[in-house]
């Protein structure tokens, strides 16, 4: 549980957010200058609010009225940095354990040989960090935050520095932190891609206040109708689990509650449960159900609502089952579908929309 | 000719422990100021900044002069060392020390301070938030990282030391065996008919001398610098 409510001034910027968000990833999601690495700052006692206070699991780490600030080697909170920032000096070996020796043996929950594993970092422990490629240095920086035994794990834009081969490396070990070692997380990023695949509860962020606070699908499904870039991005998550996979022509079957998706061939394992973006650019609207067409997921769905967006777009949300679909289409095909709340049609949303980014394990 | 006399090996002797002692009693201090003016703000920084060059812009003889009026045995400052703690500076070779420490002490303060500016504040940032308090950041992060200036500003202050005139001469005199060091030793061979030749052996060994601190501390800043991996970012 993280509850935050700061406000503070950093000359012409204004940071006053409040929001309480209890998940096993926080997302907090906004474009740079909009205050996501100000809160993380205030979390870890870098930065000292004017107001406020800040709990993490019911200990007070901040309250400027009982004037509680807990300096920042007191806090226990792991802060893994944009760009790594391994101390150069020492090796991989005393970078992990720096923060591992400054803690009581009792205090010692996360081990050093389970860190070294789960982040694959055996046959590093002997280099300097100045030979470590980018994504080496971020699982370095990963397993030195975590072994100063943390209640809590910050992550800012961690993959920022990264190519996106090794930004879903590091997704992937995130994910088996997360689900081996329960520790709570908050990531920071500002893209939707990375968000709708790790976090559960988002706080979206702009100009220093907070514009929302939700359960991911919901959020992120309201950025669609944002007028601003991310909502190329933006578009509704979907709990899934995998039913079936197609080993011949390589595709992988996933139930929700409204029906099957065929997607490319994931690695998981049949029971699995994996949360699939549907971008709401990738999801067309048909009246009928159609016939001989490449598309191979094709869904039966209730308009809920239009909304019309500038540039002669409208955003459709469509009841699912008992999921919810945004789909952007046209203001010109919506006038020729005759599209209007309780109509009921067919989305379409061809497989190959789905990528490794978009698809991951819940 | 190449072997040196017994008085030569004593100025040597006497000048290496002036210089070592300089650097070695000033360094803790220097640190403690350089990371003051590095890391720190507080009112009168300014003025702590320009008063720790003052050595390097002025005369000599006025620091020697300051040092004999303070350090002096009935100094309001030398008095004061000499009956609590029976240490005492006038004209004694640990006169010499405190005069080669305060001459090359900008000259430290200085490398000391520029290296520590350059050690990215993040990285004690980070080490903050792993659970080291303020003193073991400072003793595991910033001082390994601002080595290479440690060392460049010890081995200046020490060649800087080695070669002090002014000051040494006005505060402790020109005693030989106990304040009379290289420096002062040629200049005492210059005045006396005759003496250029001594004088020259002495100038040739403190050539020497000066070439060695240089070498080896070109040598210590690279083995330091390779030690902490090049890129300090």
């Amino acid at each position: 549980m993280i509850d935050v409510d700061i406000e503070q001034r950093l000359g012409d910027f204004h940071l006053d957010v409040s929001f309480a968000a209890e998940a096993p990833i926080v997302g907090l999601f906004g474009r740079s200058g909009s205050g996501k690495t100000s809160i993380v700052n205030a979390i870890a006692g870098i930065a000292t609010p004017e107001r406020g206070r800040i709990l993490i699991n019911d200990a007070v780490l901040f309250d400027a009225e009982r004037r509680i600030d807990v300096p920042p080697q007191s806090r226990r909170v792991g802060y893994v940095f944009q760009d790594g920032l391994l101390f150069p000096h020492m090796d991989v070996h005393a970078n992990l354990t720096y923060g591992q020796r400054l803690r009581d043996a009792r205090d010692r929950l996360i081990d050093e040989t389970r860190v070294v594993e789960l982040l694959g970092l055996g046959g590093l422990l002997q280099r300097k960090p100045r030979t470590l490629s980018g994504g080496e240095k971020q699982r370095v920086a990963i397993g030195r935050a975590l072994l100063a035994q943390p209640r809590i794990l910050l992550m800012d834009e961690p993959l920022a520095a990264l190519d996106s081969a090794r930004k879903s490396e590091i997704l992937d070990y995130i994910e088996r932190l997360r689900d081996e070692l329960a520790i709570p997380i908050v990531y920071v990023s500002h893209s939707v891609a990375e968000m709708t695949r790790l976090a559960d509860a988002v706080v979206v962020l702009s100009e220093g206040k907070c514009l929302a606070v939700g359960a991911v699908d919901e959020v992120i499904g309201r950025l669609a109708s944002e007028p601003e870039p991310d909502r190329d991005d933006a578009g509704s998550v979907l709990d899934t689990h995998v039913t079936a996979h197609d080993t011949a022509e390589d595709l992988t079957t996933l139930a929700f509650d409204g029906g099957e998706l065929l997607v490319p061939r994931l690695d998981a394992a049949i029971g699995d449960r994996v949360r699939a973006t549907v971008r709401a650019r990738d999801v067309s609207l048909a009246l009928a159900r159609p016939a001989d067409v490449s598309i191979l997921n094709i869904l039966a769905a209730t308009v809920v609502s239009i909304e019309e967006l500038p540039g002669a777009l409208v955003v459709v949300r469509l009841a699912v089952g008992g999921s919810t679909v945004v789909a952007r289409i046209t203001a010109r095909s919506s006038r020729q579908l005759g599209i209007r709340a309780g109509l009921e049609l067919h989305a379409m949303i061809k497989a190959v929309s789905f990528d490794r980014r978009s698809v991951g394990y819940a | 000719m190449t072997e040196l006399s017994a008085d030569e090996v004593g100025i040597l002797a006497l000048s290496l422990r002036v210089a070592i002692v300089s650097v070695v009693c000033s360094l803790p201090f220097a640190i403690l100021v350089a990371y003051g003016l590095a890391r720190a703000s507080f009112p009168g920084k300014t003025l702590v900044d320009a008063f720790v060059h003052l050595p390097l812009v002025l005369p000599p003889v006025v620091v020697g002069f300051a040092l004999l009026v303070l350090f002096g045995k009935r100094g309001p400052v030398g008095g004061f060392l000499d009956e609590w703690f029976g240490i005492v500076f006038a004209f004694r070779w640990t006169g010499a020390a405190l005069a080669s420490a305060l001459m090359g002490f900008p000259l430290m303060v200085r490398a000391i301070r520029l290296s520590i500016e350059a050690v990215d504040r993040r990285l004690e940032t980070a080490a903050r938030t792993l659970g080291g308090s303020r003193l073991w950041v400072f003793t595991t992060i910033t001082l390994p990282l601002a080595l290479p200036g440690i060392v460049t500003g010890t081995l200046l202050s020490f060649a800087r030391g080695l070669g002090e005139f002014g000051a040494t001469i006005t505060f402790v005199s020109n005693i030989p065996g106990e304040t009379q060091t290289l420096p002062l030793a040629i200049y005492t061979f210059t005045q006396v008919p005759g003496g250029d030749p001594q004088a020259l052996r002495l100038s040739i060994i403190a050539v020497l001398l000066s070439l060695v601190a240089l070498a080896a501390s070109e040598w210590l800043t690279r083995r330091s610098a390779h030690r902490q991996g090049h890129d300090r970012r």
